[in-house]
């Protein structure tokens, strides 16, 4: 087979979600963020829901996550996107709203929002990406770093006395009667990228079927930000923040 | 009825599609009212007690992105923390209604009226170059009339606006002509008004993002000057204010709000004694009624600006006039509400007495 018999779409195994602009994303290599876009898309066009669905943006890596998915967005204030997705849906209960927030903009600046949209039991869905640092401005220490852990702003790594402990802001959320799904996921191999997918289409049913609010926890790489390659931040990952941040269903009524 | 409660009442009347707040003392009762009156079950408005300030004004944030009729309301110390939200909705051009019944600070400061956050609301609380249009009623009846002008000019420049009162006229009781009722807008008359709307994308338009961001400098300047054109705009077209006794004035009261009506009644006792006075209220104060001010210049002897605070706008009556008309100012502070004895006695001590 010659490339153009190839590139056949009878011999397509796997396309590029329609959802996903053309645009090059301003992710580094190897980091989450890239696939779980992917998978957003996939849920959303698998479910007919690209006519209906408002996506929250945060502040962090993901500040641009409306350049890539072609839907209709808004870009909330540092923490605020569980706020907005608040007004979002109940002001328009048919739409499918989620936010798309990094663990500095859940679990410490919006962390008063996170938990009161939940204990309201909003019918959202919150996506967590947490990789236990801060990407966009240059690998400072999150509420979700590692005891020990190197950042910029805790050089000499993460210490109980100065900085407290790794925030399992999931575990919390879970505790409230108002989730009614909260999943840990993963995205660094194929088996883990289509059980993640598995759990992302369950939250986004739930919130069409009112059930409350659901949480997508992804455990994800930053490659830059642990200065390590992708490869390495993979193993890293498994390694060291499997164990702080187990993988699996928190909570699934 | 109580002017906090006709907010609560014009804004379900206004078709409003959503509320959402924090309690705090002296306004407590647009929640309350709004919460009595139920209109989720009749217009279909939707309110909510937000766990914060800055939780509430962000919901607007979101519920102005949707092109909805959306509002908020707090005093003082809560209005400070909203002012993050303030220009974020301001740099994503967003339409809504914010209310404060200002109280004296600063810091926690006192639950009594006051007129010092004047600054915060005219010159941008918030972060960066950007305006807010600013209501000041003076009565309850305006508390009213100025919910549906408030949302129409949210509207009409996409842009967030303020009604600021303070807590004797959101506290006051005064007869009342509540706003006929007016159906809430339908999905399809927002797609068609509001363009730009967030409520999920057709085949056949490009996504629409609401955000204030932009990091490439020569956009965000040309975002920037888009901005200053409209306020120049507003500034052009939407400028409100009032004028009592001033066609024979000698002096000048400049107040707004609770302090224009102790003024009025200051006037009345002025006349009695043959002093010459007449009182000009600004009711928007930002734009604010520089040119009509302007146009005293050599026809008075001063003028007095009347405020609950420690001497605000003023500094806009001076730059409006240019400095050409000895501007002195009375206020009292911390929650102290003067008589209009007290202006009376200080517009003769500080103006009269100097000039004859």
């Amino acid at each position: 087979m010659n490339i153009t018999e190839i590139i056949k779409p009878e011999n397509l195994v796997y396309d590029k979600p329609r959802l996903m602009n053309d645009r090059p994303m301003h992710y580094c290599p190897g980091c989450s963020h890239g696939v779980v876009h992917k998978l957003i898309a996939e849920v959303i066009e698998e479910m007919g829901l690209e006519e209906k669905t408002i996506g929250i943006a945060p502040v962090g890596c993901a500040v641009f996550a409306y350049n890539y998915l072609d839907i209709d967005w808004q870009e909330a204030a540092h923490g605020r996107a569980p706020a907005l997705a608040t007004a979002v849906k109940r002001l328009n209960p048919d739409k499918m709203v989620f936010t798309y927030q990094g663990d500095g903009d859940l679990a410490a600046i919006g962390t008063a929002e996170t938990i009161h949209a939940c204990n309201r039991g909003e019918n959202i869905v919150i996506i967590f990406i947490n990789n236990a640092i801060y990407g966009m401005t240059g690998g400072q220490m999150a509420p979700t770093t590692l005891m020990g852990m190197k950042t910029s702003t805790c050089p000499y790594g993460r210490n109980e006395q100065l900085n407290g402990y790794p925030l399992k802001i999931s575990n919390l959320l879970a505790q409230l009667e108002g989730t009614c799904l909260v999943t840990r996921q993963t995205v660094h191999t194929a088996p883990a990228i289509k059980k993640a997918k598995k759990m992302l289409r369950l939250a986004f049913e739930n919130s069409m079927a009112g059930k409350g609010t659901s949480i997508v926890e992804f455990v994800s790489t930053c490659a830059s930000g642990w200065k390590m390659t992708p490869d390495a931040s993979n193993k890293w990952m498994v390694e060291n923040m499997l164990p702080m941040y187990p993988l699996g269903d928190l909570k699934n009524n | 009825m109580k002017g906090n409660e006709v907010i609560a009442h014009a804004a379900i009347r206004y078709g409003a599609d959503g509320y959402f707040g924090y309690p705090i003392t002296p306004q407590s009762e647009i929640m309350e009212t709004l919460m009595d009156e139920k209109p989720w079950e009749t217009t279909g408005m939707i309110v909510l007690q937000a766990e914060s300030e800055v939780a509430a004004i962000n919901m607007v944030y979101g519920g102005a992105g949707c092109g909805k009729r959306v509002m908020t309301s707090s005093s003082s110390p809560g209005i400070s923390l909203k002012q993050e939200g303030i220009s974020y909705m301001a740099g994503a051009e967003l339409p809504a209604l914010i209310v404060n019944i200002m109280r004296g600070g600063p810091g926690l400061g006192t639950i009594q009226p006051s007129q010092a956050d004047y600054f915060q609301t005219v010159k941008g609380g918030g972060h960066g170059d950007y305006k807010m249009i600013t209501l000041a009623p003076a009565s309850v009846q305006e508390m009213a009339d100025h919910v549906a002008l408030g949302f129409d000019l949210a509207f009409k420049y996409n842009n967030p606006v303020m009604i600021l009162s303070d807590g004797v006229i959101g506290q006051m009781m005064e007869k009342v002509v509540l706003p006929e009722f007016r159906p809430r807008k339908t999905e399809e008359e927002i797609r068609k008004e509001q363009p730009w709307a967030t409520l999920g994308k057709p085949k056949n338009r490009k996504p629409n993002i609401i955000t204030s961001l932009e990091l490439d400098s020569n956009i965000m300047e040309q975002n920037n000057n888009r901005f200053q054109t409209k306020y120049k705009q507003i500034a052009e077209n939407e400028v409100l204010f009032e004028e009592m006794n001033c066609e024979d004035a000698e002096y000048l009261i400049v107040a707004f709000g609770s302090a224009a009506r102790i003024s009025q009644k200051a006037v009345e006792l002025a006349r009695q004694q043959g002093i010459k006075v007449g009182l000009f209220r600004p009711i928007t104060l930002w734009p604010f009624p520089e040119k009509e001010l302007a146009a005293y210049v050599g026809k008075l002897k001063g003028i007095l600006v009347v405020e609950l605070n420690a001497g605000q706008m003023i500094e806009d009556v001076k730059l409006a006039v240019e400095c050409k008309i000895p501007t002195e100012h009375f206020g009292r502070l911390g929650g102290i509400v003067p008589t209009p004895d007290e202006v009376l006695t200080a517009l003769k001590a500080k103006l009269e007495a100097k000039r004859s």
